[in-house]
């Protein structure tokens, strides 16, 4: 069972129909004990990033979040990718989980639209498992206006927009972000949940 | 880089769609659901679905298709037609929708723009435009289906929009909607060299050569059409692989 963890943000509804899709067994929940019991997390988010951190503050998910991810496999999406780093620039700075080492701070591309809307080509850095059966000339779904800095160890694949955009970044264990949206991102998106999938235990 | 998308849009009444579409393998030509997996299939980037249902029950049928494509077909679903206040644009975005497209609405109360980016993003703000030329390089706005001059500068009405906070412009093309001549070059590198939002070109597309001019001369990111592709004159798979040979990026 995957816990999809819903902190009031984000259509979160998407990423529960590409698992069904998927047929992975998946629950929306807050609580606390479903989030200890499931095989694995995801961690959902549209938004910005200091309200999105607040929510799961309030909540009481961050400590559980934090631990639970030193055992079983947790896969952040878009904002939740970016709440997996240190801290964040995005209006003020803001704590993040701390899971994996860098920043998220704002796409650094002059005379380019902003946010970074739409497909672009997954490239791809380091070995990971939920790279497995994934081309070399394959298009992931983008929104977003920030992005995360971050030591290329921890980047399995990136986009160029016009700089590297860190697209799918891990902590090397069972830490996993994606900053596109795989549950929008056709055939490659489902590939790499159906892989996230296959983590579990 | 960012690929530039090809999204082919759907007119739905009534839970059907209302041009006749023949896909092969396609048991129901009239079933929007089936129409849009068909499209996914072909390699559509997007898919838009626009509501031309008049009455309050054909709403309720209207969203019930988004909600079952939402379950088969994983690229952003954007959806227009009948969106008037912020409770619809969160009724359609539950319903599964990415993005929500506005229009004659947009222009009778702008402020609609500003309280659904605030309220849901901006990325999921989309607003549509059908405009019609008047002189040279000057063209005016109207709603209701293209019916209704606004008498609204359409260059001051895109600066407004991104004002506004709208993630996106889907610019479609009166003078050349159902010609099959081209897409509005002029008209969409006025509205792209104006506003540094995405502009999704719209109206004209008649054949394959379209869409790599348009992408070509204008700021363009994305190309729609609707006819073109129900009636199988063009797959959406044949038009990006032309695109692609004239070195335009795509998916």
């Amino acid at each position: 069972m995957i816990s999809i963890i819903d902190y009031g943000a984000g259509n979160i509804f998407s990423v529960k129909n590409a698992l069904d899709y998927l047929g992975l067994d998946s629950i929306l929940t807050s609580d606390i004990n479903q989030i200890k019991e499931a095989d694995a997390l995801i961690l959902p988010g549209v938004g910005a990033f200091p309200g999105a951190m607040k929510m799961l503050d309030d909540s009481g998910m961050t400590d559980v979040i934090k631990e639970e991810a030193s055992k079983k496999p947790l896969l952040g999406i878009c904002l939740g990718m970016q709440m997996l780093f240190d801290k964040s620039y995005e209006f003020e700075k803001t704590e993040g989980l701390g899971l994996i080492s860098g920043k998220v701070d704002r796409i650094e591309a002059p005379g380019y639209i902003i946010p970074h809307m739409g497909w672009n080509k997954l490239e791809k850095l380091n070995d990971c498992p939920l790279l497995q059966g994934i081309g070399d000339d394959e298009y992931v779904y983008f929104v977003h206006s920030y992005q995360a800095y971050c030591d290329d160890s921890n980047i399995a694949a990136y986009s160029e927009y016009p700089d590297k955009v860190p697209a799918l970044v891990t902590d090397g264990s069972f830490v996993y972000g994606a900053q596109f949206h795989p549950e929008k991102s056709g055939k490659t998106g489902l590939q790499i949940l159906k892989n996230f999938g296959g983590l579990i235990k | 880089m960012l690929a530039k998308r090809i999204i082919p849009c759907l007119d739905v009444r009534n839970g059907k769609v209302v041009k006749g579409v023949n896909f092969e393998g396609v048991k129901d030509v009239g079933d929007p659901v089936e129409c849009a997996e068909e499209y996914n299939r072909q390699g559509a980037d997007e898919i838009v679905f626009y509501d031309i249902t008049a009455s309050f029950e054909g709403r309720g049928v209207f969203l019930d298709v988004v909600r079952d494509t939402a379950k088969k077909v994983f690229v952003p679903l954007t959806v227009g037609g009948g969106i008037k206040t912020v409770d619809d644009i969160r009724e359609t975005l539950r319903a599964g929708a990415d993005k929500v497209s506005v229009n004659s609405q947009a222009v009778k109360n702008p402020q609609l723009i500003r309280d659904g980016a605030d309220i849901f993003g901006s990325q999921c703000i989309c607003v549509g435009i059908d405009a019609k030329k008047i002189a040279d390089e000057k063209w005016t706005v109207y709603i209701n289906g293209g019916r209704v001059d606004m008498n609204l500068d359409l260059i001051d009405w895109v600066k407004q929009i991104e004002q506004l906070g709208a993630g996106e412009i889907c610019l479609n093309s009166i003078d050349a909607d159902g010609t099959k001549e081209g897409f509005d070059i002029k008209m969409l590198k006025a509205v792209c060299d104006s506003v540094s939002i995405p502009v999704i070109a719209s109206g004209g597309a008649g054949k394959i050569d379209d869409f790599s001019e348009v992408f070509e001369k204008t700021g363009a990111t994305a190309a729609l059409a609707a006819s073109l592709f129900h009636f199988k004159e063009l797959t959406v798979g044949d038009v990006k692989k032309h695109c692609r040979e004239k070195g335009i990026i795509m998916r």
